[in-house]
């Protein structure tokens, strides 16, 4: 699985940080930046981040 | 399904002294389409109430937030919020990609990260607040005497305004969200209010702190002019729905005291209590569809935040109030590219609230039976005149 998270998008809502703080964090700009790469026990929390971005900033490539 | 000459419903009403949304809500839920309404400002609307439609309404690029657009609804006056089209800066009312320059300008200073960093100044806000409910006796009104006053201090200090101006600014902002001021009263102190801005906006131009202010004055894309809408905004878009949601709070606590001290509250606070439930309007500007139903160009629409945050088919047991469940997709502070900009102060703001209030007062209950709490069942945002208690 790969995150794709695109910063034009993103309007800095913090989501993200909450729902997987392992994966993402907010630049100092505000915008969403990807951290790491979704492992097996991270999964879920980067569907989770997919579903609460109110922006749809944060897509998933599967695999 | 609703024809576009059906007679619109009456626009629905809170129950007195109940603390769960109109009790239409779960009809128009439930019905196919959409239905129209009536609202107390004389405009037609369409009413949505699924949670699912609600976030596609604060999505979709052809509805738009935009007051200028002919049937944009009309909540009718409500005193608080001045006519967005004549405050420069103020970007709620602004569709991407203006929005977006606005939003941009003001998204570092409300990460996760800086809110923490606050956290300790809002800690030192509540304990202050808190000392001196104690000095006073054994009871207190917590709307005027704590729910009301930790937003705005916490504000002053977001915005940077110094420390001997916060009893001025308190007290201005207070007049504001007083049911009980009459429209004169609003209209001199929100003058007051904007001439005040002004003045602390040329004060940090020449002398720049690590404040909001200070920092959006660095940025070039941000007339002074546009600064002061924006503390405008941040200031009434940050107060009275703070102030509900912490009074509130405290009444669902004490209502359901084995909830005291479980930080998942806040969360579940926000979704069951959703105080801004008709505070996002908006209209189409092309014809769309929306739970199946056709929305054509011009008409308005009020997405339900509390309808869509009780609907079962995003929250089992939905008026229930039960903080273990998981809340977080709840649409209490909007969905899209408005959602809340201040969503993380909130919650550090109540957190800290409930918190250090139940630690330091623990014998903390109401000083009136529930159903006699003066509840705010008419305004825009749902909260309390009043929140009498004792210790
Ligand atoms: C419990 C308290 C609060 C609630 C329930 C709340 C709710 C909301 C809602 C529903 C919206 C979306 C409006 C729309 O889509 O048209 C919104 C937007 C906004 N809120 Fe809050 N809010 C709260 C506190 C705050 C605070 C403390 C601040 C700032 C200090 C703030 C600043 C804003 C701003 C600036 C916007 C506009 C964002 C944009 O247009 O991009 N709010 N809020
Ligand atoms: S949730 Fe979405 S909009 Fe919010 S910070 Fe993350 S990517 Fe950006």
């Amino acid at each position: 699985m790969r995150i794709n998270a695109d910063a034009d998008r993103c309007v800095g809502a913090g989501q993200c940080v909450l729902a997987a703080p392992d994966l993402f964090d907010q630049d100092d700009d505000g915008t969403v930046t990807v951290l790491t790469e979704p492992g097996a026990a991270t999964k879920d929390a980067a569907r989770e981040a997919v579903h609460l971005c109110p922006s749809g900033a944060i897509t998933l490539e599967d695999g | 399904m609703a024809t576009a000459d059906a007679i619109p419903i009456e626009f629905p009403r809170r129950q007195p002294g109940r603390l769960t949304p109109p009790a239409e809500y779960a009809g128009l839920r439930s019905q196919e389409g959409l239905v129209k309404s009536s609202l107390p400002g004389g405009s037609t609307v369409w009413l949505v109430t699924r949670h699912e439609d609600v976030r596609s309404v604060l999505t979709d690029p052809r509805i738009s937030s935009n007051p200028l657009h002919e049937g944009f609804p009309s909540m009718g006056k409500n005193g608080t919020v001045p006519p967005p089209d004549q405050v420069p800066g103020w970007f709620v009312a602004y569709d991407p990609p203006e929005h977006g320059r606005f939003r941009k300008a003001l998204i570092p200073e409300f990460t996760v990260r800086r809110i923490k960093e606050m956290q300790p100044a809002i800690q030192r806000i509540v304990d202050r607040l808190i000392d001196a409910l104690l000095d006073g006796g054994n009871s207190a009104d917590l709307v005027a005497q704590f729910a009301l006053p930790v937003p705005s201090l916490v504000i002053c200090e977001l915005l940077g305004v110094p420390y001997s101006d916060h009893e001025y600014f308190e007290s201005r902002t207070r007049v504001l969200v007083t049911f009980t001021s009459t429209d004169e009263q609003r209209e001199s102190a929100a003058k007051e209010l904007i001439t005040y801005l002004t003045k602390l906006i040329s004060i940090k131009h020449k002398f720049p702190g690590n404040d909001l202010i200070s920092g959006l004055l660095k940025n070039e894309t941000l007339t002074a002019q546009e600064v002061s809408g924006i503390a405008l905004l941040l200031l009434i878009a940050g107060h009275e729905t703070t102030a509900n949601n912490i009074a509130l709070g405290v009444v669902m606590l004490l209502l359901n005291r084995e909830w005291i001290g479980d930080p998942r509250a806040v969360e579940e606070a926000l979704r069951y209590l959703s105080v801004a439930d008709r505070v996002a309007l908006r209209v189409a500007v092309e014809d769309v569809e929306i739970g199946g139903q056709l929305i054509k160009a011009g008409e308005g629409i009020v997405p339900l935040g509390a309808a869509a945050n009780h609907d079962e088919n995003a929250f089992e047991r939905a008026d229930q109030f039960d903080p273990g469940r998981p809340a977080r997709h709840h649409v209490a502070f909007g969905y899209g590219v408005h959602q809340c900009l201040g969503q993380h102060l909130v919650r550090a703001e109540m957190g800290t609230a409930y918190r250090t209030l139940f630690e330091r007062i623990p014998t903390l209950r109401l000083a009136v039976p529930p159903e006699e709490l003066p509840f705010k069942d008419e305004g825009i945002l749902f909260g309390l005149h009043e929140l009498p208690v004792t210790w």
